[in-house]
């Protein structure tokens, strides 16, 4: 089944010995993400500009210290209390997790944003695209070092349900991979119009014998019989 | 078993673990079940559900669940709901507990020292190259004076001529700058920052630590030398004397672990570079974490002790040796008893 096509799925094998296949996100994504972090962060700034202009001389010191916060502790504070999600990541429904799968911890998160300096050089994340690039998981520098991945939350493949429908049993003996076709054509009926759905049943017909012809409805029914549904 | 008759059997239980997993806020959830074994002690089983109380149990069942419906070749749909139930789980099972304040007084009784005693080769060449070129400049300007002006501009140097006049009643800084707290602020924004971005261009094979040593050497040394060469003696050192140990030292260990990253790509030694940046890495930024502390401390010391104008220069000296002795020792001896983490 797992094929060697070129994919954004990481398998990761957990200490149970089952895997699970995380969707790491690419550049594109983390690109608006960072975009809505910069606006936020942009906001919190001015934010603290005027209430520390009301305070005076007291006033710039907390500034200063609070700038000092914004730039180095923004996103560590979120990653590690947040599942992984600055307020942008979580607008993107992308969240940053140690390469095994589990949730970042201070170390790893102090680090990959440490090490944006890095990414940023020579100008305006040079390093960090080229680096994204060049890696089939996506990491900037900060996320090689950290042992980091950015990874879409919950991603589905949009599968439905399979409709219910009488069990029929078809007229031969089908093999394991029949039947998974036959199972994910089912379960795509949703997605599909009826008459696409008429269509692709129809490329089964090698011979036009009337009582053999098959049909979206015929399709659906064995689909459910391979359930075990009655 | 056929499928639908497999979901039969365990849809209950999945329903209960998704409801328990995906609806509840995992920060919560976390919480909670952390607070478990508390719980079991105290027989207090009040607010504890019976599906929270046996998560282990239930997660790898759940775990089982999925390798045996992969293996079976039940439907990707099927597949999808347990794997999502699974990530989800695995990241509460698998989250790193830690006990912060612990976690904390560990560090600064016997880790911070310890790493930074490992590190001595790194903290070695990285005082070398500061302290080299700090010393250089210092005593090159006693005898070449005009030398400054290629570190530092005519601009600058007369601002610093202003800020150590010794006629000034705050000196340290500008005639018009604010109040102790905006100079402490200032100092967490600006020092620690050159801190951590040291650190970090030392990713880029060292070379970033190292222009950072020494450029900060050579202006440090530059200002000293000049104001000692036009007769500030009397006002610069007794300022900077007090939070000399913690800044320059700081910068030191930044400019370290930052060698610390870039070697570890150079010379991999028998891991793979990946692997031996991942390594190193994680070491470095532990160190980084007390230099960051340090930073503070001595933006505070700057702030507060060193303007201060009534305090006799012998007090500010003394103090100043002071804070170096307990540095130095505090490296030297804290964390000895114990083996490395």
């Amino acid at each position: 089944m797992e094929s060697k096509l070129l994919d954004s799925v990481n398998t990761i094998q957990t200490p149970e010995g089952v895997d699970i296949h995380l969707r790491v996100a690419g550049v594109w994504p983390r690109s608006v993400a960072w975009v809505v972090d910069l606006i936020i962060r942009g906001l919190i700034y001015a934010l603290l500009a005027i209430i520390s202009g009301l305070l005076g001389k007291f006033g710039s010191g907390l500034m200063l210290i609070g700038f000092f916060f914004m730039e180095w502790f923004y996103p560590v504070l979120f990653e590690v209390f947040n599942k992984g999600m600055t307020p942008g990541k979580k607008f993107l429904n992308i969240q940053v997790l140690n390469s095994d799968g589990t949730p970042v911890g201070w170390s790893p998160s102090m680090l990959r944003n440490i090490l944006r300096t890095v990414d940023f050089l020579p100008f305006f994340y040079g390093l960090g695209f080229a680096s994204m690039l060049l890696n089939d998981k996506f990491q900037r520098l900060g996320d090689l070092a950290a042992d980091t991945i950015v990874v879409y939350v919950n991603h589905s493949t949009g599968i439905s349900s399979i409709p219910e429908h009488a069990a029929i049993k078809p007229a031969y003996e089908l093999n394991l991979k029949e039947q998974q076709s036959i199972i994910r054509y089912a379960e795509r009926s949703q997605q599909l119009s009826d008459e696409r759905m008429q269509e692709l049943a129809v490329i089964l017909n090698s011979l036009d014998i009337p009582e053999h012809r098959m049909t979206k409805n015929k399709l659906l029914g064995i689909a459910n019989g391979l359930l075990g549904r009655k | 078993m056929k499928q639908s008759e497999f979901e039969k059997k365990y849809d209950s239980f999945w329903s209960e673990l998704e409801n328990m997993l995906l609806a509840d806020d995992k920060s919560t959830l976390n919480k909670r079940l952390q607070s478990n074994e508390s719980n079991r002690i105290k027989k207090q089983h009040s607010e504890v559900s019976e599906s929270e109380e046996n998560f282990p149990e239930n997660y790898r069942l759940l775990c089982h669940h999925l390798s045996l419906s992969r293996s079976r070749h039940y439907s990707p749909l099927l597949v999808e709901r347990l794997e999502k139930l699974v990530i989800n789980a695995h990241q509460i099972y698998y989250k790193r507990k830690t006990h912060m304040l612990a976690a904390v007084l560990i560090y600064f009784t016997t880790g911070f020292s310890q790493s930074v005693r490992k590190e001595w080769r790194w903290v070695l060449l990285s005082s070398v190259l500061f302290f080299g070129t700090f010393c250089g400049m210092l005593v090159t300007l006693q005898y070449y004076p005009d030398m400054v002006y290629t570190v530092i501009s005519g601009e600058q140097l007369a601002q610093m001529e202003s800020m150590y006049d010794p006629s000034q009643d705050k000196i340290g800084r500008d005639r018009n700058s604010g109040s102790d707290f905006e100079m402490f602020g200032f100092y967490i924004f600006n020092n620690t920052g050159i801190g951590l971005r040291t650190f970090a261009s030392g990713l880029v094979f060292g070379i970033g630590s190292l222009l950072t040593l020494v450029f900060n050497g050579l202006t440090i040394g530059g200002v000293a030398g000049y104001l000692t060469f036009i007769g500030y003696s009397s006002t610069f050192w007794p300022f900077v004397s007090g939070h000399s140990a913690m800044e320059l030292t700081a910068i030191v260990l930044s400019g370290a672990a930052g060698f610390k990253l870039g070697f570890s790509i150079i010379n991999p030694g028998r891991k793979s570079r990946i692997r031996s940046l991942i390594d190193n890495a994680r070491e470095a930024v532990y160190m980084m974490y007390g230099v960051a502390v340090m930073f503070v401390i001595a933006a505070f010391i700057e702030a507060y002790w060193s303007s201060m104008t009534d305090v006799p220069s012998v007090v500010k000296y003394t103090v100043g040796i002071i804070n170096w002795i307990v540095l130095i020792a505090y490296f030297m001896l804290l964390g000895r008893q114990r083996a490395i983490r």
